[in-house]
């Protein structure tokens, strides 16, 4: 586990690097005139998806509990709610007016964001094998390490959603 | 160390603590930059600190040696054999176990990559086997100490035989066991 967070602070480490030279030692205006970043509907994305890290607690606290009917809907709604972001965040791409031959602005933004939209990505896989199971009934009150290790996970690509979403669309 | 991703349940609430934080450093950098970097600043600190304190007090503390015995009347002996042992003089008229640690570097251990290593102790213990007519041959974890553990949780052994010449597994095993170990 120590392996994997660290080779993931070095992967994002580097794009924050990138983005921070570029906005800080190179002084460019973020966003750079005249595009806009589409901040209301990335709000929107942050909200659901720290509401789907709320229901795979959920989901896991449920099977704790013996609760099956309720750790399927948890994982249910997590990965409707995973797909709901990746889906709006597509549809920011394209709305977003502005691409990587648009200079450094756009290539970082669209280089964290796809970074982190790939870890939902993976993160939605893993929700749907995750709930594929719990429908077969391969989860019970002692038996639930897949939806602790999975819940991790998805956890983890909130948590680096917060930090992409504070540095690129608020600060 | 604490591990903020050990546990479902430690993850959810490290993600709160994340989004805690970077609502106190947008809140500060909207009323001066400076104070944005400087709530940064000791929130990472903050983060660092957290992230160094012992989870539960007292997990850092070294385990309690393990305790074994046998039933009466019986003599049982668990030897320890590093891989590549060619041979092992163990006492007559004793039950012997006999455990082949699969050692392993600290980086192959580390990432996991111990399968040659238990290819090799898997060897030697078959090896073995053939030349201790009926003693129990094993293959044990990478770490000799843990091996020795994991045996004497299944045979309960009257003292531990070390052989080979390895100080630092005959010292991590002495540390380790409450019953009396000497050199094979």
């Amino acid at each position: 586990m120590y392996l994997f967070i660290a080779s993931e602070i070095m992967l994002f480490g580097s794009f924050f690097t990138a983005y921070f030279f570029v906005r800080i030692v190179n002084g460019v205006a973020w966003p750079t005139p005249p595009y806009h970043l589409p901040v209301f509907v990335a709000t929107i994305n942050t909200f659901i998806l720290m509401t789907s890290s709320a229901t795979m607690h959920w989901s896991t606290v449920s099977i704790k509990r013996g609760n099956v009917w309720g750790m399927r809907a948890g994982l249910l709604l997590t990965f409707l709610m995973g797909l709901a972001f990746l889906t709006s965040q597509l549809y920011e791409y394209m709305r977003a007016g502005f691409n990587t031959s648009n200079g450094a602005f756009p290539t970082i933004f669209f280089c964290l964001t796809g970074l982190h939209g790939c870890h939902v990505f993976v993160g939605l896989s893993i929700l749907a094998f995750m709930t594929i199971r719990a429908f077969r009934g391969h989860f019970s009150a002692e038996n639930h390490h897949g939806v602790e290790i999975g819940g991790i996970y998805w956890h983890f690509v909130d948590v680096m959603w917060i930090v992409v979403f504070t540095t690129v669309y608020i600060l | 160390m604490r591990n903020p991703l050990r546990s479902e349940g430690e993850a959810y609430r490290f993600l709160w603590v994340v989004v805690l934080g970077a609502a106190i450093i947008i809140a500060a950098s909207f009323i001066n930059t400076w104070l944005g970097v400087a709530a940064a600043v000791i929130g990472f600190a903050w983060l660092g600190r957290w992230l160094l304190q012992e989870p539960v007090p007292g997990a850092a503390d070294p385990p309690a040696v393990v305790t074994s015995g046998t039933p009466p009347g019986t003599h049982r002996v668990l030897v320890v054999a590093p891989p590549g042992t060619q041979s092992l003089k163990v006492p007559d008229g004793a039950e012997v176990l006999v455990v082949v640690p699969a050692l392993a570097a600290a980086h192959e251990s580390l990432t996991g990559a111990v399968d040659d290593r238990r290819h090799d102790a898997e060897a030697t213990a078959d090896a073995l086997a053939e030349r201790l007519n009926g003693a129990r041959v094993e293959v044990g974890a990478d770490d000799p100490a843990l091996a020795v553990e994991d045996a004497l949780r299944v045979f309960g052994a009257d003292e531990v035989l070390v052989a080979g010449d390895a100080d630092g597994m005959f010292e991590a095993i002495r540390e380790r066991v409450a019953i009396p170990v000497s050199r094979a």
